[in-house]
């Protein structure tokens, strides 16, 4: 058991460096929040004077679709570097050391992970420089980072077994782009709830963005409905344990393949 | 000479994968513990695939496999422990520098504080990485990078390594280095070598015992010496001026036949090739012979027998076609055994 959380955190260590050590990646990560916090935030910043829109300042209300926006987007390309890995043959040098084959699941895991986590921290406090206000406090911005990282898990599992799987780029690079602006779209990221056609409500209720969404600004309003929290929360938790376990699986169904 | 038991033993190996590709069809492989054995064959013979059922990364569909004494289908986290593995294809990480990936793999086999630093630096030395150790992987030569893969294996000091195709790709300067690295390693007490090749040439200069492996079997073995003493006489080789058709093919092959100390005549597209006791005294009576026929003749070639040789004798055809074209009736007129050397 010891063993297996020592090499989940060599893996991780290994991935976390990788990270940093291609800047522009970094660079890329951390810049696109910034320009959707100001190019959103330029765009919509009169929608808040809608009758029944609901929050004091769009940025205030931006700044969680933000951070589970960038939470999905980053994620998503996780699938990419396991392909990555598996073309060079790094992943096959893994397998036939005696390294747990947990602790590889678990390492992209837990670097999705604390990635996510920072990324959205990174957000929050870019917000709060431009003048955001978050009246939930810290317990409300944690619970934000954490449905965030959560969803990030979603997303990120299903990419990896997507690559696993398909062992193609552009079957990664085709249904991310396809996907990412729809489920960001077809949840409360942008746009008060009250004021989305009734349909895309709805919609919404199914998309494990909106759940995120739901989630984190229930906890950072003043007056928190827990039972949102938990519901949506739980529900994300249910379904990332779903995209590990999915994951895991194909896992072994590339084992076999080798 | 001591009767330890083999280091390596998998018998009967079948191994088919999705589209009905056969790349194992009764494989079999015995290596004795301290030795350096070649699985020598062209490309897709099924020796990447033999490596991965031994190193515990495939499953075969039936057969059995015995690696440093560990039954590698049942107890495949004990054979793990016994063995490194240089793959065909470098597993380093390319963003990590080469001791931050020996750092990793030893720590991932439970190598720990002051022997991990010690024998990755031990490695960089001796594989001349000292000074690129600390530089990203990526920024490597081939070479430098084939070198850091076999340090890698290396660094948990397993008692079988496992090389699968460590030169291809590689440019021969950086070869014969690698070529005297495991020629050092084999000197290595008590370390077993497995090592596959597509180079005639490596394997009889690298390996004491050669399987040679053809479309998922084997189909000789023994020493160098073994496999080419096997085949007596010097062989005559000539090149025509086209291949000629499966009539005159047999008359050549008969009129050949006739002379005395001239034997295994075998026509393989426009080469033509023969045993002969004495091959330069045969050389003017085939000559003579093909002229009769009519049969035109672009070069004569005597030499002694080669792995080459060996190879034709026992799959039926031409090593270097067969890698050119392993499925490929015709074979292609290719003139060394150097073809299909990129990958
Ligand atoms: N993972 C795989 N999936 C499907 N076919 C494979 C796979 N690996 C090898 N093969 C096929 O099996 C045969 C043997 O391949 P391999 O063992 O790699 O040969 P070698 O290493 O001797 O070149 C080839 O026809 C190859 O295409
Ligand atoms: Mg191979």
């Amino acid at each position: 058991m010891s063993t297996t959380i020592n090499q989940t955190w060599f893996m991780t260590q290994r991935q976390l460096t990788a990270i940093l050590r291609q800047p522009a990646y970094l660079v890329i990560t951390l810049i696109q929040p910034v320009i959707w916090l100001f190019l959103f935030g330029s765009l919509f910043r009169r929608v808040v004077e809608l009758p029944g829109f609901g929050a004091g300042s769009y940025l205030d209300y931006l700044v969680p679709g933000v951070v589970v926006m960038s939470a999905v987007s980053s994620n998503m390309w996780a699938g990419m570097g396991t392909l990555e890995e598996i073309e060079r043959g790094t992943l096959n040098r893994f397998l036939t050391t005696p390294v747990s084959r947990a602790a590889l699941m678990n390492a992209n895991v837990v670097q999705q992970g604390i990635s996510t986590g920072i990324q959205s921290v990174v957000i929050v406090l870019l917000g709060k420089i431009g003048g955001a206000d978050y009246p939930g406090g810290v317990a409300g911005l944690l619970i934000l980072v954490l449905a965030s990282i959560v969803l990030g898990t979603v997303f990120g599992a299903f990419s990896n077994a997507l690559g696993m799987l398909v062992r193609q780029r552009e079957s990664i690079i085709g249904i991310n782009t396809f996907l990412l602006l729809p489920l960001t779209f077809l949840s409360s990221a942008f746009m008060a709830p009250g004021l989305m056609p009734s349909w895309m409500r709805h919609v919404a209720d199914f998309n494990p963005v909106n759940w995120a969404l739901v989630a984190g600004r229930s906890a950072m309003s003043a007056d928190p409905d827990w039972g949102d929290v938990l519901s949506r929360g739980g529900a994300l938790l249910a379904l990332a344990a779903a995209a590990v376990w999915l994951s895991t699986r194909t896992f072994r169904s590339y084992q076999k393949s080798v | 000479m001591t009767t330890s038991p083999p280091a390596v033993q998998a018998r009967d190996l079948m191994k088919t994968y999705p589209g009905d590709v056969r790349a194992l069809d009764g494989m079999g492989v015995t290596v004795a513990a301290g030795t350096v054995f070649g699985l020598l064959g062209p490309n897709g013979a099924g020796k990447s695939t033999t490596v991965k059922i031994l190193t515990t990364l495939a499953r075969p569909d039936s057969g059995t496999a015995v690696v440093a004494g560990h039954d590698a289908l049942r107890h495949p986290d004990r054979v793990r422990r016994a063995i490194g593995v240089v793959a065909q294809r470098s597993g380093a990480d390319p963003v990590a520098t080469g001791r931050e990936n020996l750092l990793l793999q030893g720590r991932l086999y439970g190598v720990r504080g002051a022997d991990l630093n010690r024998r990755a630096d031990e490695l960089l030395a001796r594989f001349d990485l000292a000074e690129a150790g600390k530089r990203q992987v990526r920024t490597y030569s081939g070479g430098m990078q084939r070198r850091l893969d076999v340090a890698l294996g290396l660094m948990h000091r397993p008692e079988v390594l496992f090389l699968d195709e460590p030169t291809t790709g590689l440019d021969p300067e950086a070869r014969t280095a690698m070529w005297e690295e495991i020629g050092r390693l084999a000197g290595d007490e008590g370390l077993t070598i497995l090592l596959t090749t597509h180079y005639l040439e490596e394997a009889d200069r690298l390996a004491e015992r050669i399987a040679i492996v053809d479309r998922g079997r084997v189909v000789a073995e023994g020493t160098p010496d073994e496999l080419k003493g096997e085949l007596h006489g010097d062989a005559v080789h000539v090149e025509l001026r086209e291949a000629p058709d499966a009539v005159d093919g047999t008359l050549i092959r008969t009129a050949l036949a006739e002379f005395a100390g001239v034997r295994e005549v075998a026509l393989d597209g426009r080469r033509l090739s023969a045993r002969a006791d004495d091959g330069p005294a045969a050389v003017p009576h085939v000559l003579t012979a093909l002229e009769q026929q009519g049969v035109a003749v672009a070069s004569v070639t005597v030499a002694r027998p080669s792995l080459d040789d060996v190879y034709l004798r026992y799959a039926g055809r031409r090593f270097a076609d067969a890698d050119a074209a392993p499925e490929a009736a015709v074979p292609a007129p290719v003139p060394a055994n150097t073809s299909g050397a990129a990958r």
